[in-house]
């Protein structure tokens, strides 16, 4: 699904290194959880993977589905399969969010060739997945993201993940700022969408959010680089040592 | 003796002495009309259209922006335009003169030349202060318009449009409104041109807004791309009345519009909103100023204006608070977009206040497009055109949909997206 090789990568603005040698590969169907320390790079590669300008790859390579994703902007990325739940989901008035999601859907469809979907399949397919997720349809009547609360707003990207059908999803630290009923639900939202050929990053401080969604494997992220992989159990360890451990084996 | 040596007179500034002369047998008016009209020509010919030195013009130097003059030409024969709010009662002037002037039940409509001829507009046309140049050129060759009456308490089913529209050349015309005591409807005047020959528009709409009214009032300004609006509305407010006016501005190359609007009676509540679109090599300049003049009023304004191309735009917005209007709450803002390396957007927000009971405030930002938002849309597979259209359209759509009014709205957003999408 993906293969990320020697990968280096700086701001783009001031030239500062952020991605230092980074090498990931994350097969179908896998549940790779990246975790670290703050200023370990995490975020930025979620921008790196969806290609935001700020970020300049200097170095290295990103092979989705065998193929090099580089030279593709945000929106192909995004209409080739790549989704990332985003940290801060960002609030935009004047856009409703069922009239978001619409223009989402159909600009994907279109981008790959297929026929745009008609009013009444549209919202029998947001019906369907609000109601799983728990979301009130008259939350999506208003602007998108506007005034929702962080747990209505983490929901909202899951339900945005479930309708675009991705590939390969990344979430950034999408139990920030949620409580533990929110995170159940978004929790369950995540697992519903694990299928053999979907595949996960799942970037995060905390073990708890490993407890809900199982990872298959855990890789450990510090300045800018994968300094150790292992399965469950690492995220376990790192809980309770924290990364001191981790970074001095690496070192 | 400090002598101060008189500026050459411009062509722009000839040609309207010219056309003037050539005219004067066709401007209707009694002796004190023609004698008004006369000493605004003088005083055209001696100080000249305002320069940036002129403090209510520093954005909008007339002098050097006004570069031509059209002859004031025959009427065209000009069909109404398609109506903006389908059912809507349509009043129309075509090149200056009342051309269909049919009233409806309850409401009195005059051609505003009967005024002229009998000298009961003169009054009227006194200017607003010595630097009132719309009002200056407007009386000097204003044709006709229309006078509209609204009975008290009359409850409009049907909204009003009034379709002021030219066929190149030049038009002047004035609307005296006046609306009855707790009447409620939809008014809209619109400012068409229906040709790609230039022109040179003014026209005054003079609104009074009985004592508990509750109407809503949209200024559509669709002029040509080579055209010259300058437009004017004088608003008073009567005690508890209530207004929404919507502004919008897309169209015209030299533009400007000015709003003055006095709360004079007490309880009243004013909501301003304003979208201006502006492209291409345009200029223009919207200038309001709101005097609360009694106590317990509440006011609200804010203008939306997306800039592109080489456009230039100019908002100057005064709020005056009395000793005496104390309880007053007044805000202003003034959000822009630019859009381009080479278009500009100048913002002048001025309060005075004299009353110490008052909440009063004001804004004004100038932006591009939210990275963070832009980045998110794009996220989601939406491509950077379509984004960006998408941001834009909602920058908008913000303030078009206070209106609440389903098909004013419908038919705005499709005018203005139709705007976006010539201009994109």
């Amino acid at each position: 699904m993906l293969e990320i090789r020697n990968l280096h990568a700086r701001i783009a603005e001031d030239g500062t290194e952020i991605i230092r040698g980074l090498n990931l590969t994350v097969k179908n169907g896998e549940v790779a959880a990246i975790m670290g320390p703050n200023g370990s790079g995490k975020s930025t590669l979620s921008y790196i993977l969806t290609g935001r300008s700020d970020y300049e790859v200097t170095e290295g390579d990103i092979l989705y589905d065998g193929q090099s994703i580089l030279g593709m902007d945000t929106a192909e990325r995004a209409a080739a399969g790549l989704f990332l739940a985003f940290q801060y989901p960002v609030e935009i008035p004047g856009v409703a969010t069922m009239q978001f999601l619409k223009v989402a859907m159909n600009e994907q469809r279109k981008a790959r060739g297929e026929d745009e979907l008609t009013t009444p399949d549209f919202i029998r397919r947001v019906k369907a997945a609000a109601a799983n997720l728990q979301i009130d349809m008259a939350m999506l009547k208003r602007p998108l993201n506007v005034g929702f609360s962080g747990g209505e707003k983490k929901r909202a990207e899951i339900l945005q993940m479930s309708l675009l059908e991705p590939k390969l999803c990344v979430l950034d630290e999408t139990d920030s700022g949620l409580d533990i009923d929110a995170l159940k639900i978004v929790a369950d939202g995540v697992n519903a969408l694990r299928s053999p050929d979907r595949s996960f990053i799942v970037i995060t401080h905390y073990q708890r959010l490993l407890e809900y969604i199982v990872p298959d494997s855990v890789h450990v992220l510090y300045k800018g680089q994968v300094i150790k992989s292992g399965d469950r159990q690492l995220a376990l360890e790192l809980e309770s040592d924290g990364y001191a451990n981790v970074i001095k084996d690496a070192a | 003796m400090n002598m101060q040596s008189k500026k050459p007179i411009t062509a722009a500034e000839q040609l309207l002495v010219d056309s003037f002369v050539h005219n004067l047998g066709n401007l209707p008016g009694d002796g004190a009309v023609l004698t008004i009209r006369d000493s605004y020509i003088e005083d055209i010919k001696q100080r000249g259209l305002p320069t940036r030195r002129v403090e209510a013009w520093h954005y909008t130097d007339l002098r050097n922006l006004l570069k031509t003059v059209p002859s004031i030409g025959k009427s065209a024969d000009i069909e109404p335009a398609e109506r903006l709010i389908a059912g809507a009662n349509v009043i129309s002037v075509v090149d200056g003169h009342a051309a269909n002037i049919a009233a409806t039940g309850g409401v009195t409509a005059t051609a505003y030349r009967e005024d002229l001829s009998d000298g009961s507009a003169a009054a009227r046309m006194a200017l607003r202060n010595s630097d009132d140049l719309v009002g200056r050129i407007n009386g000097a060759f204003v044709t006709d318009g229309v006078k509209l009456q609204v009975e008290d308490d009359l409850v409009l089913d049907n909204p009003l449009e009034i379709q002021v529209l030219h066929g190149g050349g030049q038009a002047h015309t004035r609307f005296p409104v006046t609306i009855g005591k707790g009447v409620k409807g939809l008014f809209v005047e619109r400012h068409i041109s229906c040709c790609e020959e230039d022109a040179l528009v003014s026209s005054i709409t003079d609104l009074d807004v009985g004592d508990g009214a509750d109407i809503v009032w949209v200024i559509n300004q669709e002029q040509g791309l080579s055209d010259t609006h300058l437009g004017q509305i004088n608003i008073k407010l009567g005690a508890d009345a209530k207004l929404l006016l919507f502004v919008a501005n897309a169209g015209g190359k030299l533009v400007r519009q000015e709003i003055h609007i006095v709360a004079s009676g007490e309880g009243s509540e004013l909501t301003l909103r304003g979208v201006n679109l502006l492209g291409g090599e345009s200029h223009t300049d919207v200038t309001m100023t709101l005097e609360h003049i009694v106590p317990n009023c509440v006011s609200g304004q804010i203008f939306r204006n997306v800039v592109l191309d080489r456009a230039k735009g100019v908002f100057q917005g005064q709020i005056k608070v009395a000793q005496i209007a104390q309880k007053t709450d007044a805000k202003m803002a003034c959000n822009t977009l630019l859009l381009s390396d080479f278009c500009d957007f100048s913002a002048k927000p001025e309060l005075e206040i004299f009353a110490d009971d008052v909440q009063c405030g004001h804004g004004a930002t100038v932006t591009d497009i939210d990275k963070n938002q832009l980045f998110y849309l794009k996220a989601r597979g939406i491509g950077e055109k379509r984004a960006r259209s998408l941001l834009v359209k909602a920058f908008i759509v913000e303030v078009v949909e206070e209106l609440d009014n389903e098909v004013l709205i419908e038919a705005l957003e499709k005018q203005f997206e139709t705007w976006l999408n010539n201009h994109g």
